[in-house]
């Protein structure tokens, strides 16, 4: 049975990471050569860490499901990535960044994780200057700064709005250099069905060779895994195609704790849903809420004549214009977290106020901006966006406000870790988004580029060898042994199993629904009846899924629908997961609302006498038995608890 | 608002490298034309899967232009003809009329062999990478990224060539199936920032030499490749390339 222990270090909350450094274990260079490690993932954790430990002696595995690690998803966040620089001397510091975080995470993160990656987020700006990424840059030859959601202080850096491709190209590139060395071996199209457990303690993993579908056997003497969010459980989510939560369900259900699955990031500005055929939703950067302004119209009728298509925006006067965000929250504006503004947007449009034929939008309007700054300033701040924009909405930012609305972008919730990023298996960690730790109910804007290259770059290389310093005397494992013969049979009675329902439906069609079921009733507004009618939908839905599937093909060779299918039973699962959670967690916090607690004014009413806890579900040998959950409670030492004001 | 067209699609399908391949057709029928281009394949697939039949196979992922997965060859044109330069991904259906045969086909070069139907292996531009595309530094070990000033003119230079997607658009235009475009823009990126210049002269030479290797085809300055960048890389990168590898091996 798992325990428990978040093995945060003795001290004041500033000096646990340097003393953690100064007293951990280590691994002389000679018994590093000695010593693999499997990273799953390409990532910005996935990468940074394998280029990391490569460089420092382990022999390194890592897998990705694309044909190049340069393809994970990393490399479409937009906006920027946040450092405790101060370069604009506006009064920034490691703390206020661990404070904001703490704040924007609405008091549900650790606060010694959080303090660490404050701490560590100088240090990946370096890093990644040296790497050649290219960042916007002042005239006097220094690097440039924007502000995002939740803090007062410019300390975002960026590259155009293509931060995380830059960011991820520099992990890719160091990454190469040390597949080139020979430290890391690649495996490209290769996507881990299980993990593999030895003694307690994750000792490899199976793979499918997407390419060949030959089930393949790897050994380590640890297992990391850094494979993302599970966003698209909802089916229409900002994430790729591609992107799924197959590793991190393979863990919990090998015994791993999921913790705070409830806690879906709802990012407010992103393109409007179109049709039932939409495959994805794009995301518009946050970067765009520092000089677009968000509104309504104040009059319903207004409302009503452009859902009716009879007006536009700009027909619409300035007097007659609601800026609700600027109205609600006067000291933050159109900058607060992402989670007020999503809620604040659905507020509106449940009133009627949406501008759109579905009612389902609100406008962020550039108008002002391009009066103050001209449109060529504009332009060259988010011109990208703004064609992306036209280009798949037929209509031009310049000339009419943009429409948006809500979607699903990203989950802080994850694999459980403790301090050292390790799970509840021994020896299989978990990093970026596919852990939970560092961003509590709720992420800041350009945190998540932070944390995944904070985990890779600066925390999991120390920290893995603390646990690795242990296992120089275990010799390289062989594949032979009777642990991966099992895993790799039930693995193959999964695939089995699916081929063999031989129903009518897509893959397709059933995530469809699930992603309708799971906006419904496990969206932005959630009730204790809505979520216990959205559990029982899921079930009912995987009992369609086990009698109505069709899985076209064979085993053998490329087989997208069965890699889909697969992806699929893991989502029914994670749905299962979601809500689960946002039952049981009766409080509103951060992305996790429930409409039963707010306060008279609709913002989230935590209850901190309660639920002053992470949740961690612990599986239960089956996907249709209800997962236990355990209490790891939150201690915060530094930071006074209270409820969040964005307002003054 | 959104009007529905009908079409036929012409898809190439082809079960590994070896395999001839052929086209096939199907009929599609009503679908709005502000439907993206990959929607539109998933439309196809699905009635496909409801016909018991086996999908047709292609990349994609992010679905929003910047993964640089896809990669279709649309009526002649890799990725597609739009104004300003897109991948397929944000191609979408109101660039087509009702009544058009649309053709898709995979990337085709010797260097990038087809998987299955227009799914094709890129592995050549890692292996590319591996061979320089990176500046050696050592992890932690980096100073205050202030510490060298970098004018805003070059930082901006190197971004856009650094905005390259590595999709192998460039590759799968050139009639001679020159990677000249790709390599020259990560050639370009770093020779353009200090950080990059230490290493300059060994990267341009192990890239081009990696490049022959992997069996691409020589640069005539058709311009090809720059037609088709969906992130707009200029043949101005190429001439840069040229510079950095002659000046290298002149200092041999």
């Amino acid at each position: 049975m798992a325990t428990l222990n978040s093995r945060i270090p003795e001290g004041p909350v500033a000096e646990k990471w340097t003393n953690y450094k100064a007293h951990q274990k280590l691994v002389n260079p000679k018994n590093k050569r000695k010593l693999d490690v499997i990273i799953v993932g390409t990532g910005l954790a996935g990468a940074s860490a394998a280029a990391s430990l490569g460089e420092m002696g382990f022999k390194v595995k890592n897998f990705c499901i694309q044909d190049s690690p340069r393809r994970a998803h990393s490399i479409a966040a937009q906006g920027g990535i946040n450092a405790a620089k101060n370069y604009q001397n506006d009064g920034d510091s490691v703390y206020r960044l661990f404070y904001d975080t703490v704040k924007g995470g609405d008091y549900r993160a650790r606060e010694a994780n959080v303090y660490r990656l404050a701490e560590v987020s100088a240090n990946i700006i370096d890093q990644c200057v040296a790497q050649g990424v290219p960042f916007a840059r002042e005239y006097g030859g220094m690097l440039a700064n924007r502000s995002f959601g939740g803090a007062q202080v410019s300390r975002t850096f960026y590259a155009k709005g293509q931060t995380g491709q830059q960011l991820l190209l520099g992990a890719y590139s160091s990454l190469m250099c040390q597949v080139n060395a020979g430290t890391v071996e690649l495996y490209t199209r290769y996507e881990m069905l299980d993990v593999v457990i030895i003694d307690g303690r994750a000792r490899g993993i199976i793979a499918r060779n997407l390419v060949t579908g030959n089930i393949e056997r790897f050994a380590a003497h640890a297992v990391v895994i850094g494979t993302g969010g599970y966003g698209n459980t909802y089916f229409l989510s900002t994430n790729a195609m591609g992107c799924n939560c197959s590793a991190a369900i393979a863990c919990y259900r090998k015994g791993a704790f999921f913790a705070n699955p409830s806690y879906v990031q709802i990012h407010p500005t992103c393109i409007p849903v179109h049709g039932d055929k939409q495959s994805k939703l794009t995301l518009m950067s946050e970067s765009l809420r520092n000089d677009g302004r968000i509104w309504v119209p104040k009059k319903l009728e207004d409302a009503k004549r452009l859902q009716r298509g009879e007006i536009q925006g700009k027909d619409i006067p300035e007097a007659d214009r609601d800026y609700y965000l600027e109205r609600r929250y006067p000291a933050f504006g159109n900058l607060v977290p992402r989670d007020v503004a999503s809620r604040a947007a659905k507020e509106r449009c449940d009133k009627g106020f949406g501008v759109n034929n579905t009612g389902l939008a609100v406008f962020l309007d550039f108008g002002q901006a391009i009066e103050d700054f001209g449109k060529k300033e504009i332009e060259a701040r988010y011109g990208n966006l703004f064609d992306m924009y036209e280009e798949i909405t037929d209509e031009s930012p310049y000339e009419t406000p943009m429409q948006i609305f809500p979607a699903v972008h990203y989950t802080m919730g994850g694999i459980w870790v403790d301090y050292e990023l390790m799970t509840t298996i021994r020896g299989l960690f978990a990093i970026g988004e596919c852990n939970f730790s560092d961003h509590g109910a709720n992420r800041l804007g350009a945190s998540a580029l932070m944390q995944g290259l904070a985990d890779g770059y600066f925390v999991l290389p120390y920290t893995i060898q603390n646990y690795l310093a242990d296992q120089i005397t275990v010799p390289r494992f062989s594949t032979d042994l009777p642990e991966f013969d099992e895993a790799e049979k039930a693995v193959k009675a999964r695939i089995e199993r699916l081929f063999a329902i031989k129903g009518k439906r897509s893959v397709d069609s059933i995530h469809k629904e699930l992603g309708h079921i799971m906006w419904e009733h496990v969206g932005m507004g959630r009730t204790k009846a809505g979520l216990e009618e959205g559990i029982k939908m899921i079930d009912a839905l995987r009992k369609e899924f086990y009698t109505n599937l069709f899985v076209p093909g064979t085993t053998e060779g490329v087989n997208v629908e069965l890699e889909k299918a697969l992806r699929l039973e893991d989502f029914l699962l994670m749905g299962q997961l979601i809500a689960n959670d946002a039952l049981h967690r009766e409080e509103s916090c951060g992305g996790h609302f429930r409409e039963e607690h707010q306060t008279e004014e609709g913002e989230a009413k935590r209850d901190d006498a309660n639920f002053f806890y992470v949740g961690c579900w612990e599986y239960q040998g089956a996907d249709d038995k209800k997962p236990v959950l355990h209490k790891e409670p939150l201690e915060y030492e530094i930071i006074k608890v209270q409820t969040r004001n964005y307002k003054s | 608002m959104a009007k529905n067209i009908s079409f036929t699609v012409k898809y190439w399908k082809q079960n590994g490298p070896k395999d001839a391949g052929h086209f096939e057709e199907k009929q599609m029928s009503n679908i709005p034309d502000d439907t993206s281009f990959l929607e539109m394949l998933d439309i196809l697939n699905e009635e496909l899967i409801n016909e018991g039949k086996e999908p047709f196979t292609f990349d994609h992922d992010c679905r929003e232009g910047i993964c640089g997965m896809c990669s279709l060859y649309i009526n002649g044109t890799p990725h597609g003809k739009t104004e300003r330069g897109a991948t397929t991904c944000q191609l979408y259906m109101r660039r087509f009329n009702d009544g058009d045969v649309i053709t898709v086909e995979p990337w085709r070069s010797a260097a990038f062999p087809v998987i299955k139907d227009c799914m094709v292996d890129r592995s050549a531009f890692d292996k590319i990478q591996a061979a320089g595309g990176y500046t050696t530094i050592r992890t932690g070990q980096a100073q205050d990224a202030n510490a060298i000033l970098i004018p805003k003119a070059d930082a901006d230079e190197a971004m856009d060539c650094a905005t390259c997607i590595g999709c192998g658009a460039c590759v799968a235009a050139c009639k001679n199936g020159s990677a000249m475009l790709f390599v020259s823009s990560k050639v370009s990126q770093f020779a353009l920032l200090p950080q990059g210049r230490v290493e300059a002269a060994k990267r341009a030479k192990a890239m081009v030499a990696k490049m022959d290797e992997l069996g691409f085809g020589n640069c005539t300055n058709t311009r090809a490749c720059e037609a088709v960048c969906p992130k707009n890389e200029t043949i101005a990168n190429i001439a840069r390339l040229n510079r950095e590898f002659i000046s290298a091996k002149l200092a041999d």
